[in-house]
């Protein structure tokens, strides 16, 4: 398993931070840089920060993590993704799902209902961009950027077999990461698609005792629209370096092929105590 | 801080003795609506009796429960004239007044108060909420507290199909004791286990129920019928009922077992596990035991000790669900099991709820195991002795006509592309090779087209001319001199899923309309939204096909072959006929099922005539395409029948993809139980196309009955 560590896009971090994160990152011992996708809220736009960081870095993977797809134009969103697969080399990791955010939807100016359908239909159209020529530009990878849907529905594991490269998972305890794994698996078997599925999962760390209140202060804001199963995101943070390794470890176990670790607090400081603990203790 | 347990029975009880000792500052209520004496119920049994962590929460409670269990180890299963034992299965029982007795007394020896014979109701659940700093709900499978606020738990609860009735019985039974009876109204099923008491439960279908008028009967006469039809099990002891009812076991489960800051589910309203595996009991006691650690970790703090409890306990409780639902259907089917021979019966009980498998069995009862293993093998080599050692289930030859398939792995690939006008690659074939030299007892490469409109991207492998037969010839030729593996060919027509892109990059996605050809259908219905419109077959196009079909067989005999499966699933040419979703014809074709499966069986029928009579001849067939309006299971398993009765030698299992608008269930189990029902109830052997990745998993499947044959991705 590989991990890969996420910026702190939706933390309200400056250029330099966020900069810096990622030029940090590609010689440290991460494979990839998540982003996280919101509208309505003080966060980056996915997209055009993984683009910032094209310059600064030569080989690490950039992930979404996830982007809500349906929120989006379909042509434009293939547009937006081929340009930063062909700029970045063909390191764009384009992790997709619904979007649980009615207001959102809302402020974009799409309508929340049958956005199920529609993530269906453009998923379909994605591939349709990036294989054609009509609209450019030809990504630097054939066939298009690695494909990632995310989500718990039997919908989801629908699209994974159809149409995605891989699942990436919302989050949980390794326990519940494996089962979901398994139907990842099982769809990719059964819908005669070649080879394996490959396997995402994602966690939040705060290390230290202060950063974990910010960290879980940040986390409850993040997913107040959830209601009380903001507190469940909250109470599985990572707030000590045994934390963390159990969580790596089991994810390891899994099955997972690469997990990512988010910040949940937008300090240098973060970065460093993660990047020690995994370069020290993982590797 | 006051806190408030509706329900007195073990989880209540349990939770508040922990959290009392925990916090003896702490308040802690009880409410009860039944009478402290209440003696209700018969036995409860704990399907592990080793119970460690209640030892570590509460050392007092296990001293004294662990004194008062009755323990066994062994399973007796009693079929019509067979009797089969099998040991390790530590059971551990007691009799649910004295379990509340014990935790009536420690919860009232460390301080908690207890009100029995107050029944709370939905509005005095709410007060209660309001007074409390935290509301513990366990108030049991019908609880008040979750009806009271069922927006935020999101409860749902299904009903089991079987009738059941707990009795009672002087009769000792000595372990855990299965008893499958029929008689003019049909099979009944006995769970009955030790006690100062035995418990003795009668479960049947509804149909066996209504059969024996059971819904007429007054309590005197059922409990005369069913001591009269178990006689020889009672030993002239009578069976005694408490609040006598036949009722359908209900499924709760829950979106959250916690609301707002401070009201929380236990034990059986938040959940229920069948009572075949014997757990409801153990989950309570260990969600009362995963709350007390959320109350550890983060002490006053209860919104977070709440979801503490949730996270720690929900995989765990799932997990056992599933175990406890499979166990649950196996007893609501018992009747598609009936005709196999009693030592797979038991086998296949033993191991019913996934949870108990080949080797885990070994480690149980090595001496049942190895025995059962020397039964199988018997079997599978039609020898007159059992020999005193035998390999397991996956290492026995099956026999189908007249070719042996040395072991039950069956190597298969995905669908690929790599072919050349139907040829091919040589890539594809050195991977075959390879697959072959990898042990399976049949290597079964992916579907074949039988023309080049059947294939599905333009490098789908066919069997549609010299160059193709011949490459084929060459494979067949090799695996034969190179390996004891027999190798098959998938025969198909793509229909309207033909014409597509390479699958790397995702499924159905039509070739650019200048790459495409004409592909054709039992209807003109494009499969994906902006695909290519299919032609709607006349009779010289299902002729065509037929011819194509015929042919193919022809070469594939030529080439070599030792077996052939047709394809009538995942929405390609046959089974898009057999589907009302994909065929709406009004000739001959269209219509009923009747009509809908005369052209897939024609083909059937036109290809046995040309396929020589000593190889077999299967069929992959759809269970369901995942669409209320789609193919029924129903239809399928008489689609199955029929081709049982045309001598078909081999039935494979998928499901969906018949259109792109389904439902689909992924859950790495679903395929093996269909290809199970369609097992037993059509009589022909399966090949399971499930996703399974261990030897155990297949010794286990192959072992149980559940499959004769396993697709394995290890």
């Amino acid at each position: 398993m590989q991990i890969g560590i996420g910026l702190p896009n939706t933390l309200d971090a400056d250029r330099e931070t966020l900069l810096t994160w990622a030029e940090r990152a590609e010689d440290g011992p991460f494979t990839s840089l998540g982003v996280f996708d919101r509208l309505v809220y003080r966060s980056t736009d996915p997209l055009a920060t993984l683009a910032a960081c094209i310059g600064y870095t030569e080989d690490i993977q950039l992930v979404t993590s996830i982007v809500a797809g349906p929120l989006r134009n379909d042509a434009l969103l293939a547009k937006r993704a081929a340009t930063v697969d062909r700029l970045s080399g063909g390191r764009l990791t384009l992790g997709l799902a619904l979007g649980a955010r009615p207001e959102d939807y809302e402020a974009a100016g799409v309508n929340f209902d049958g956005r199920g359908r529609r993530f269906s239909k453009q998923l379909n159209s994605l591939r349709e961009s990036w294989e054609d020529d009509e609209i450019g530009p030809e990504p630097a990878r054939e066939g298009g950027p690695h494909l990632l849907v995310g989500g718990d529905s039997d919908p989801t594991f629908n699209r994974v077999g159809r149409y995605a490269d891989g699942y990436i998972h919302g989050g949980g305890p390794p326990r519940a990461f494996e089962r979901k794994a398994e139907q990842a698996r099982a769809a990719w078997a059964e819908s005669g698609r070649p080879g394996d599925p490959d396997l995402w999962g994602h966690g939040y760390f705060a290390l230290g005792e202060d950063a974990a209140e910010r960290g879980r202060e940040y986390l409850l804001d993040y997913y107040a629209f959830t209601g009380p199963f903001a507190e469940k995101i909250a109470d599985s943070l990572l707030t000590t370096p045994q934390e963390v390794l159990q969580f790596v470890r089991g994810y390891a176990d899994a099955g997972c092929d690469e997990l990512l670790l988010f910040p949940t607090v937008a300090d240098d400081d973060q970065y460093d105590r993660l990047e020690t603990l995994i370069e020290t203790e993982w590797r | 801080m006051q806190v408030t347990v509706v329900g007195g029975g073990p989880a209540g009880l349990y939770a508040s003795t922990l959290l009392k000792k925990e916090r003896p500052d702490w308040e802690i209520t009880v409410y009860e609506r039944d009478p402290a004496d209440n003696t209700y119920g018969w036995g409860v049994v704990f399907s592990d009796a080793t119970l460690s962590n209640l030892r570590e929460a509460d050392t007092k409670t296990h001293e004294r429960i662990t004194d008062a269990f009755v323990r066994w180890d062994p399973i007796d299963i009693h079929l019509e004239g067979e009797s089969i034992r099998c040991g390790g299965h530590t059971f551990a029982g007691i009799m649910r007044s004295e379990l509340l007795t014990i935790l009536q007394e420690r919860a009232a020896e460390v301080g908690v108060e207890l009100r029995h014979g107050d029944e709370i109701d939905e509005g005095d659940v709410e007060e209660l909420v309001d007074e409390s700093d935290l509301l513990i709900g366990a108030d049991g499978l019908n609880s008040t507290v979750r009806t009271t606020y069922e927006a935020a738990f999101r409860p749902s609860v299904s009903m089991g199909d079987a009738k059941f009735a707990w009795f009672g019985t002087e009769k000792p039974f000595d372990v855990f004791t299965f008893v499958f009876r029929e008689n003019e109204h049909g099979l009944w099923r006995v769970h009955a286990y030790p006690g100062r008491m035995s418990t003795f439960i009668v479960e049947c279908t509804e149909a066996t129920w209504e059969a024996a008028g059971m819904d007429e009967k007054s309590e005197d006469e059922a409990l005369a019928y069913v001591e009269d039809l178990f006689a020889d099990h009672l030993d002239g002891h009578e069976l005694r009922s408490k609040l006598y009812a036949w009722r359908n076991f209900p499924v709760v489960e829950c979106g959250s077992w916690s609301m707002g800051e401070d009201v929380v589910l236990l034990g059986d309203a938040a959940h229920t596990a069948h009572f075949s595996i014997g757990s409801g009991t153990k989950l309570a006691l260990e969600d009362a035991i995963s709350l007390l650690e959320g109350v550890r970790e983060h002490g006053d703090d209860v919104r977070s000790a709440l979801n503490h409890y949730e996270k720690e306990r929900r995989p765990r409780v799932e997990g056992l669900q599933d175990a406890a639902e499979r166990s649950q259907r196996y007893f609501e089917n018992v009747e598609r099991y009936w005709d196999l021979p009693p030592e797979q019966f038991a086998y296949n009980l033993l191991t019913r709820s996934g949870r108990i498998s080949y080797d885990s069995l070994k480690l149980r009862d090595v001496g049942y195991a190895d025995g059962y293993d020397r039964w199988f093998e018997t079997q599978a080599s039609e020898a007159t002795t059992e020999p005193l050692a035998a390999r397991p289930p996956l290492h026995q030859p099956l026999s189908l006509r007249e070719t042996t398939i040395d072991n039950r792995l069956v190597g298969s690939r995905p669908p690929s592309h790599e072919a050349t006008d139907g040829r091919p690659a040589d890539g594809y074939v050195d991977d075959l090779r390879e697959r072959a030299e990898s042990g399976p007892g049949l290597l079964l490469p992916d579907p074949i087209a039988v023309n080049a409109t059947g294939r599905i991207t333009p490098g789908t492998p066919g069997l549609y001319d010299d160059a193709h037969e011949s490459t084929w010839a060459d494979l067949v030729e090799t695996v034969h001199a190179e390996t004891d593996a027999a190798i098959g060919a998938q025969l198909f027509h793509a229909g309207r899923r033909g014409a597509t892109r390479p699958r790397e990059r995702g499924l159905d996605r039509p070739l650019p309309p200048d790459e495409r050809w004409e592909v054709y259908a039992p209807s003109a219905t494009p499969y994906a939204p902006g695909g290519p419109e299919p032609t709607a077959m006349d009779d010289s196009d299902c002729e065509r096909v037929r011819d194509a079909f015929v042919r193919a067989t022809e070469r594939a005999d030529a080439a070599g072959f030792d077996y052939l499966q047709l394809h009538a699933g995942h929405g390609y040419l046959l089974s898009s006929f057999l589907s009302p979703l994909t065929n709406d014809r009004d000739d001959e074709y269209g219509g009923s099922l009747e009509n809908r499966m005369r052209y897939p069986l024609s083909v059937f029928d036109a290809v046995r005539d040309v396929w020589p009579d000593e190889k077999p001849l299967g069929v992959c067939l759809q269970a369901t395409d995942w669409n209320l309006q789609g193919l029924k299971t129903r239809e399928s398993l008489q689609v199955a029948r029929e081709l049982a009765d045309r001598e078909c030698d081999l039935l494979s299992i998928v499901a969906g993809q018949a259109t792109v608008r389904e439902r689909p269930r992924y859950d790495p189990t679903v395929l093996t139980d269909f290809t199970e029902t369609y097992r037993n109830e059509s009589g022909l052997p399966a090949l399971s196309t499930s996703y399974v990745t261990t030897y155990d998993d297949v010794n286990t499947l192959v072992g149980s009955g559940r499959a004769d044959l396993c697709t394995f991705n290890g």
